[in-house]
């Protein structure tokens, strides 16, 4: 009996880290959807490009890991740059759907950039920390829990932590919830609204080149990256698109049950389920609660 | 009572016309390097047909769905099925059934939609997309219990005749192309697609006129679904010739989302141009890549091109012209008739004027 719920505590923790991976590329989409009520499609693609470029860096041209990391992030404000002044300007007053779509475009611009600059290969990234347990909670709390999931958790937390102060406590903060809330009266009373959105792009890249980072030294730098970003949609789903806390508890939940599921309903069905079941669980949440856990409620007029 | 028919106008005859007699008469005459039908008509024809399948959904009735290619699959799977374990029912019987099991996943993944849309339908779509696909690879059953991961379809036999030639295969999607082209086309311009439109519109507007939503936006599913298994069996059996999943990952959902977008919303003239273009276009880059640069580019940088350039035409598109290439066309014609009609006018002017 015992064993059975050291069993599970350790495939909820597992799971639970592992859904902080999800919550760092969904904290991407939030920063942007919170700051201009854009869905960015582009964010795994920004995922993908971000590490890959770091990895460039690292391993073509062999500079030092810090450096790499400056330089893919000065990238990342550049794309972000180039976003708002190609894309997001003359798409100013279109329609939601139209600025999806088109950043689902950048997002194809992002890949087939990265792989024409990069290549196509499988790249390995050494981040230093092992993807094995950790040797004093195994010895200790008989868990066997990755050192690497830790660190994500502890980069994810950290990071909300920061994104949480600067947007409460900071003037930059105040100008980009008066943006989020109403754009038009924002610019009015002179807050730049082009650098509202500038600011949020390369946040948002950054966010991308940290959780490119913790996925690419799991599962390595590779395409997939951006079908494992995909399953952020699910997490903003349950989370709500518009909630820095949502974007993390939505993580979680999908980490969680998808391990769970996995592991104990899985088997039965041939295995792997979490190719789906997130977005099963999301469809769910949709029916009963369609802003999400955090978001606000979404209020259409004729 | 209601025509199921509606009436035509002449220049859609004209244009009924041309298009079978290019189809039909102009194309198998000159056109005889089988590397034409099984590459590039055979192709084309299917996924323009998903194409139109995308755009029922997206482009009239205004839902944004991203799982046409595990609708696909269904159908395509449902057909190996049936051929193998109903023999009875043929092959054009088996098509229509196929399009209906496709349609029933339609309609169970389309319910969201009632609820939710944009953003939040389209990750309710992709359930679809990676359920159906899971579901076909871990059920050895729809596989036959094969063990290898790709099947071989089986032979078309359409009333006891094979019909095995890249040509007679080019026939064959022909005609069901065409046949559900002007379905679509006659739902579009009929009762039917008015709903769509105006649920596309403007659903709450919609409602408060009396049209039902759940039975307009099940119905745009089912239908799209229907199109997209059709499509699906046919590529399988008339292009691929094989069965395996992977074929119809998310990668062919998104490339026929581009087709349909590109192509124009809302249009089903769109669908052929969009299809052709995401389907050709990669075509002549490598021909570019092999004969101007003599195999210097590498064929995967070639391909990332490929991506770029697909992904900037999308962006591009949304700026300018959301309507995509049909109503670039349009304009096209439009110009030429101004010009024509401008140059008539100046011709009758000009003995005035110089007088």
């Amino acid at each position: 009996m015992a064993n059975e719920l050291l069993f599970f505590m350790e495939v909820l923790v597992g799971g639970l880290l592992a859904g902080t991976m999800y919550s760092l590329v969904a904290l991407g989409f939030v920063l942007i959807f919170k700051a201009s009520a854009t869905f960015n499609f582009s964010q795994g693609a920004m995922v993908f490009f971000s590490v890959l470029a770091f990895c460039g860096f690292m391993q073509d041209f062999n500079i030092p890991f810090v450096l790499a990391f400056i330089l893919a992030a000065f990238l990342m404000v550049v794309v972000g740059l180039c976003t708002e002044r190609l894309v997001l300007r003359p798409l100013m007053n279109a329609s939601e759907d139209t600025v999806l779509m088109a950043t689902i475009g950048l997002g194809y611009v992002l890949e087939g950039l990265a792989q024409a600059a990069w290549g196509v290969e499988v790249r390995r990234l050494d981040l230093g920390i092992g993807d094995f347990p950790v040797p004093w909670i195994a010895d200790n709390l008989k868990l066997f829990i990755s050192a690497l999931d830790i660190t994500a958790g502890l980069v994810a937390a950290i990071m909300i932590i920061g994104l949480f102060l600067l947007f409460k406590y900071t003037k930059i903060g105040l100008g980009l919830r008066a943006v989020a809330d109403d754009a038009g009266a924002a610019s009015s009373i002179g807050i730049p609204l082009k650098h509202i959105m500038l600011l949020v792009w390369s946040a948002a890249g950054v966010v991308a080149l940290v959780a490119g980072m913790m996925w690419g030294a799991r599962a390595g730098v590779q395409f997939a990256l951006v079908d494992l970003a995909l399953k952020a949609l699910p997490v903003l789903i349950i989370g709500g698109f518009s909630s820095i806390p949502g974007a993390i508890i939505g993580g979680l939940i999908i980490g969680a049950v998808e391990k769970i599921l996995e592991v104990y309903i899985g088997p039965f069905f041939g295995g792997a389920i979490e190719g789906w079941a997130p977005y099963v669980l999301a469809i769910f949440f949709l029916l009963y609660r369609p802003e999400g856990l955090f978001g606000e409620k979404i209020i259409r007029r004729v | 009572m209601k025509p199921i028919f509606m009436t035509y106008t002449k220049k859609d005859l004209i244009n009924l016309a041309v298009c079978m007699v290019l189809s039909v008469l102009i194309i198998p005459t000159f056109i005889k390097t089988e590397y034409w039908y099984t590459s590039i008509l055979i192709p084309w024809l299917c996924l323009a047909l998903a194409t139109i399948g995308q755009q029922i959904v997206m482009g009239y009735t205004g839902q944004l769905a991203l799982g046409a290619a595990g609708f696909m699959a269904a159908g395509a799977f449902a057909m190996f099925n049936l051929i193998l374990r109903v023999p009875d029912l043929g092959f054009v019987g088996s098509l229509i059934v196929s399009g209906l099991i496709a349609a029933a996943f339609g309609i169970l993944f389309g319910l969201p939609s009632l609820k939710v849309r944009g953003i939040y339908l389209m990750v309710a779509t992709l359930a679809s997309q990676f359920f159906i696909i899971w579901m076909i690879d871990k059920f050895g059953w729809f596989k036959n219990y094969d063990s290898s991961g790709i099947i071989t379809a089986q032979d078309i036999v359409i009333l006891g005749k094979p019909f095995t030639t890249p040509l007679a295969m080019y026939f064959v999607c022909l005609a069901v192309t065409t046949i559900l082209t002007l379905l679509a086309m006659n739902m579009a311009r009929g009762s039917t697609g008015r709903n769509w439109m105006a649920v596309r519109d403007m659903d709450i507007a919609a409602e408060s006129m009396g049209v039902s939503l759940l039975r307009t936006k099940v119905q745009a599913f089912a239908i799209s679904a229907f199109y997209c298994g059709v499509a699906g069996a046919l590529f399988a059996f008339c292009y691929l010739k094989s069965l395996e999943p992977v074929a119809f990952d998310i990668k062919l959902s998104f490339k026929i989302l581009f087709m349909c977008i590109l192509g124009g919303l809302g249009t089903i003239n769109g669908a052929f141009i969009g299809a052709a273009f995401i389907l050709l276009f990669p075509v002549l880059l490598n021909a570019i890549g092999n004969n101007v640069f003599h195999g210097a580019i590498d064929a995967t940088i070639i391909s990332s091109i490929e991506q770029v350039i697909f992904g900037l035409l999308m962006i591009v598109f949304m700026i300018y012209e959301p309507l995509g290439m049909a109503k670039l066309w349009e304009n096209l014609k439009q110009s030429m008739k101004s010009k024509l009609s401008s140059s008539r006018i100046k011709g009758v002017k000009s003995p005035v004027l110089k007088k």
